[in-house]
């Protein structure tokens, strides 16, 4: 089992993200790597000048490095980032919004995991327009993923498995929202959260995270239990998604249970220090709420 | 401007044909469509009636095939292109790429119109779907200020249609994954947001507290009116503020903007709201085609005319107004 590390999906402070890849690149053992601004294009202009030498750090430290694009474009300034990325990048591309394939023109890209790849016959279209690699969407449950594996077997297939679940992306941005600002004077208010803003249910329960304009989980999915479970079915790497938690000890403990040096259990204690305290889901993967963890086999197809 | 009403039932399908509608879009009595609610929606037989009914007075069928196929389970989703042709619609609503190749390939004579589910957002891609798909109308997603749609309809090479009334997704439509993290049941697989199925309310002390599966959504108290626990209209708390935190309980009244849209070259107007009554249907379409008169005669549109058939009696014109963002 391959392990692939996400883009960073949160405002983080120019310097500590490029410390982030660094370190990474340094200690991490993952083999592909994501870099890019998905969530806001605002934010692009802060990573613009640290991106080349994070590329070549991850690049030197043997990573293959992907460059993932925006997850919703709209404005012309989105277009052209987007067409730009997509022409001009010398790494494989990250898809994240269909306007991507547009300017790609069948060369090879992966496709990520904000695009809706529900089926075969998507999965082949994709695959026959040069996707070589997919992520799937988080919320697709384990008898998805096996059917989808088995029938696109020379397409890398990802599986969300780790960190906080990407569950809406809007025009709005709800942190401009809270903080009584306009999205174009939003004072780039979401990096005083760099774990996303925890969004509580009126009784006090954890339930949400919003970040800018994306709305995520408050659990972190966590698919440690299942990587057997996932090889078998034939998936090529597992995706971990940053969050402001150790990654390096995050991909340490998945890389150790991918090669069956560590235990599950064992491996989930060890999470659960890590996370200090935040709640695990996988429901998606078992076929129930999102917002579950439940452990045993994932339910049947229906 | 076309007006494109919603049917859940053959009766509504008559309802909104008698009182105006250009086009009526409707779907099949299971997960293929993005209104799969009991006791809604159309067999095949039934939608082959519908087409006559409408046909026959001059209006069109739309067939809204717009959830995303289930891996393992195509044949379901081909059955719902098939059986919508062999009715007779005059176009296929489709969202999932595997499915409009199926379309393309094998009716390439239908109509195919991009479902807003598929959130074609921008003149590439929808020049995406133009170019693969041969799509012939594309219905954007509600994230979309006025000139943004006036920039779309000049650089595309399809028609453009815009919801103006109805249910209002504040999120991108077909990305959204909120319902199915709280109930298992989403938009895109199954076809349902916070299903009702899932919804319990319930009454402590004079507060009632309106839930989706485990989650409180909302909490209301005495004289409150309580409505529906749709998650993105809940109530939640943050360390910044509580409240409405993604949108108040809403729902979309464009009908002041339709010069504004008629002048941003939009070809058609969408009105949400298959799950509706007839009585709702007539007296939104009648109400429409009056306003579409009214425009077309020179006239203003009258503001809040159908204020009382909103979602908590209030309204909003979302995303067409920029500061909504």
């Amino acid at each position: 089992m391959k392990l692939t590390l996400g883009p960073v999906l949160y405002n983080w402070e120019p310097d500590a993200w490029r410390d982030f890849y660094f370190r990474i690149a340094d200690e991490a053992p993952v083999d592909a790597v994501c870099v890019g601004e998905v969530v806001c294009s605002k934010r692009l202009p802060f990573f613009q000048d640290p991106v080349p030498e994070v590329v070549e750090r991850l690049a030197s430290a043997g990573k293959e490095v992907l460059l993932s694009s925006l997850a919703l474009v709209t404005l012309g300034r989105e277009r052209k980032q987007t067409a730009s990325l997509a022409r001009e990048a010398d790494l494989l591309v990250e898809v994240n919004d269909i306007t991507g394939l547009t300017h790609l023109d069948g060369r090879p890209h992966a496709i990520g995991p904000y695009v809706n790849v529900y089926n075969e016959a998507t999965l082949s279209w994709l695959a026959r327009n040069g996707a070589r690699r997919v992520c799937l969407p988080p919320e697709l449950p384990a008898s998805s993923i096996e059917a989808l594996a088995k029938c696109c077997p020379d397409v890398e297939l990802e599986v969300w498995s780790f960190g906080r679940v990407p569950l809406a992306i809007s025009a709005r941005c709800y942190h401009a929202r809270l903080h009584k600002l306009t999205k174009d004077n939003c004072q780039f208010v979401c990096g005083k959260d760099p774990d996303g803003l925890p969004t509580d249910t009126l009784d006090g329960q954890s339930f949400l995270a919003v970040n800018g304009v994306q709305t995520l989980s408050a659990t972190y999915a966590n698919l440690i239990e299942n990587i057997a479970d996932l090889a078998d079915m034939g998936v090529v790497s597992c995706r971990l998604s940053p969050q402001a938690v150790d990654m390096v000890a995050v991909a340490r403990i998945f890389r150790d249970v991918a090669d069956g040096k560590l235990g599950p259990e064992e491996a989930q204690h060890a999470l659960e220090l890590v996370c200090d305290g935040t709640t695990f889901s996988n429901g998606f993967f078992k076929g129930a709420c999102g917002a579950e963890y439940r452990t045993g086999a994932p339910a049947g197809p229906g | 401007m076309e007006l494109i009403c919603p049917a859940g039932t053959p009766a509504s399908l008559r309802t909104a044909v008698d009182a105006g509608a250009d086009a009526i879009y409707c779907g099949f009595r299971n997960e293929t469509n993005a209104r799969n609610f009991p006791g809604l929606n159309f067999s095949p037989e039934e939608l082959t009636e519908g087409v006559q009914y409408a046909h026959f007075r001059g209006a069109k069928v739309l067939v809204a095939i717009n959830t995303f196929p289930r891996a393992g389970a195509l044949e379901l989703w081909h059955k719902a292109v098939d059986d919508a042709v062999a009715a007779g619609a005059d176009a296929l609503i489709l969202c999932d790429i595997g499915l409009m190749a199926y379309a393309a390939e094998h009716y390439p004579g239908t109509r195919l119109h991009v479902s807003v589910q598929a959130a074609a957002a921008n003149p590439d891609a929808i020049c995406f779907y133009v170019e693969r798909f041969n799509a012939k109308r594309v219905v954007l997603p509600r994230v979309l200020s006025i000139p943004e749609i006036a920039a779309i309809t000049r650089a595309s090479a399809c028609e453009v249609e815009v919801f103006v009334f109805g249910g209002l997704c504040v999120m991108a439509e077909g990305r959204c994954s909120l319902s199915s993290y709280a109930t298992g049941l989403s938009p895109n697989m199954n076809g349902v947001c916070s299903p009702a199925s899932h919804v319990s309310y319930e009454n402590a002390g004079g507060t009632v507290v309106s839930r989706l599966g485990d989650f409180t959504i909302n909490k209301f108290g005495s004289g409150e009116p309580a409505a529906y626990p749709t998650l993105c209209k809940g109530r939640f708390q943050t360390e910044v503020s509580t409240g409405y935190i993604f949108e108040d309980p809403v729902s979309l009244d464009a009908a002041t903007l339709l010069p504004g849209l008629r002048d941003a070259g939009v070809t058609a107007l969408k009105i949400e709201g298959r799950q509706r009554s007839r009585a709702y249907i007539e007296n939104v379409v009648r109400s429409f085609r009056e306003a579409l008169s009214a425009m077309e005669q020179g006239r203003a549109v009258p503001a809040g005319m159908l204020l009382a058939m909103s979602e908590g009696q209030s309204n909003t014109l979302g995303a067409y107004r920029k500061t909504w963002r």
